[in-house]
């Protein structure tokens, strides 16, 4: 048996010992002491889909933006179209290069005189660097270095949250009533509670960023619920890949444009007609003409999974490599997501994984894997 | 019979020129749930210390290395149709693959169940 592992020295996040004492196993993961897994991956997975999973996520950056002109700011960094996310509405966005690689893909929201940012934990140091350096002295970058983050997901999670008796700090909608993407300032019990109806599993479910020292009284109040269980970064992957959605460092890097990842729909219509962004110019040619590679899913026979760094074959030529991949527990097999040369790229194209010197098949099939069940206003239940 | 173990966390037990080969307790609890496994085919040599089976969790696949040098003569065919009895049963149905041994010598390195025990309180 060989298992490797890296070797950093991790800081604790606010929740470490009530992890622990819930018996979750801790593995160091960006920069951080983060629980793997509880009871086990795939009973934590299928809660998840089938209930509601509390996933701490505090090793995120969440910064604050604030300042006069800082609309303007922010779309000389990101493409985003500010002018149509409306306060309290949250939005995907990128961290791009002067070279339209992908610094980092982030969530930006509205909140009326400024704006949140959460960026990936990897990144966050970096991020803020960058940030610093590129905003104008008048705009203020706050770190929310004091705020946990949780995120609850499934389909119980608007009913177990509900429950919590959260009352809308600036008239805003309640629970219930936020739809996918909405962002709301919430009291609980006198504690301010940012919740933006999102995540990262496919399910419908709330990011909520609370103080660190109420963050534990939180997770325990939620966790009391029986439609509730913490679940840990293994399943939070898992779910993840049959959302289909990428994660940095694994399928987005700086060597990577956010059109050959699918991600177009993170650059708004505005900004790709008249550009202004760092890479702008790369990016809007492959938005005109194509890319070379594109970011696909790929389906796999049998149980044998193919990992990050496979190569993908077609007879004899490699025409691509494996991003992400592992077993989907919902579906009973192996899947995978790899950038492939354009004319391999189309669904139901059989392709071929390299694994341990062994082929095996595959087909490219269209993703999310598993279906997303988001709350979308106007969408029917 | 008698059963020894590797620091590589696999477990070898003996029954005179032939052996069966499975991974311990500690190692399934590690890997955590076990949904594919790939075992050697009879006939195929084995080495001391080499790569002989894939283990794979939805994380990660782990190699498995044979405890003696030897020819298989075996690999578990119910782990196909059940990778998960390396979580139920490691240390009984859920075993690897069975073999012929070489050389009898190579056991003397290895721990027996006591001394692994203790090893593993160390980690």
């Amino acid at each position: 048996m060989s298992e490797s592992e890296e070797i950093i020295e991790p800081e604790t996040l606010p929740l470490d010992g009530w992890h622990r004492a819930r018996g979750a196993r801790m593995v160091p993961f960006a920069g951080y002491e983060m629980p793997i897994q509880y009871e086990g991956i795939l009973a934590e997975h299928e809660w998840t889909r089938s209930h509601a999973g509390l996933f701490d996520v505090s090793h995120m950056g969440q910064l604050e933006v604030s300042g006069e002109d800082a609309t303007e700011a922010l779309e000389a960094l990101l493409p985003i179209d500010l002018s149509t996310l409306k306060p309290g509405r949250q939005r995907y966005s990128l961290l791009l290069d002067e070279n339209g690689g992908v610094l980092d893909d982030l969530m930006v929201t509205n909140a009326g005189e400024r704006f949140y940012l959460v960026v990936n934990g990897a990144t966050k140091w970096d991020d803020i660097a960058h940030l610093r350096e590129h905003l104008p002295d008048d705009i203020t970058l706050n770190h929310l270095a004091d705020d946990a983050l949780l995120a609850l997901q499934g389909p119980e999670a608007a009913e177990v949250l509900g429950q919590l008796g959260l009352e809308p700090a600036n008239s805003g909608p309640r629970v219930a009533d936020m739809a996918f993407m909405d962002a709301v300032e919430f009291g609980w019990n006198g504690v301010p509670l940012r919740v933006s109806r999102s995540g990262y599993t496919g399910e419908d479910g709330f990011e909520i960023s609370v103080p660190a020292d109420q963050a534990e009284a939180l997770a325990e109040a939620l966790c009391a619920q029986p439609e509730v269980k913490p679940i840990g970064l293994g399943a939070r992957d898992s779910l993840r890949l049959e959302a289909g959605l990428p994660l940095y460092g694994h399928d987005l890097s700086p060597g990577t444009s956010p059109v050959e990842a699918g991600l177009t729909f993170g650059i708004n219509k505005r900004r790709r007609s008249e550009g202004g962004f760092p890479g702008a110019e790369r990016i809007q040619r492959e938005l005109a003409e194509g890319t070379k590679r594109h970011w696909v899913g790929l389906a796999l026979e049998g149980r044998m999974a193919a990992r990050e760094g496979a190569d993908v074959y077609a007879g004899d030529d490699k025409v691509g490599t494996v991003t992400s991949g592992g077993f989907s527990p919902t579906l009973g097999h192996p899947i995978a997501m790899a950038y492939v040369d354009a004319a391999h790229a189309g669904e139901g194209t059989a392709l071929e994984l390299e694994v341990r010197g062994k082929r095996l098949p595959a087909r490219v099939v269209p993703t999310p894997f598993v279906p997303h069940r988001y709350h979308r206003k106007g969408a029917a239940k | 019979m008698t059963r020894y173990f590797t620091q590589d966390h696999e477990w070898i037990e003996v029954d005179g020129d032939t052996a069966t080969v499975g991974i311990t307790d500690y190692a399934q609890g590690q890997l955590g749930d076990i949904v594919f496994v790939e075992v050697p085919d009879a006939g195929a040599s084995v080495t001391k210390g080499g790569d002989a089976a894939v283990v794979e969790s939805v994380k990660a696949a782990s190699d498995v290395y044979s405890p003696v040098t030897g020819t298989v003569t075996e690999g578990n065919p119910a782990l196909a149709d059940d990778p998960a009895l390396v979580n139920t049963a490691p240390e009984g149905d859920g075993w690897f693959f069975k073999l012929t041994i070489a050389d009898k010598g190579e056991l003397d390195g290895l721990m027996d169940e006591a001394a692994y025990k203790a090893f593993c309180d160390t980690l």
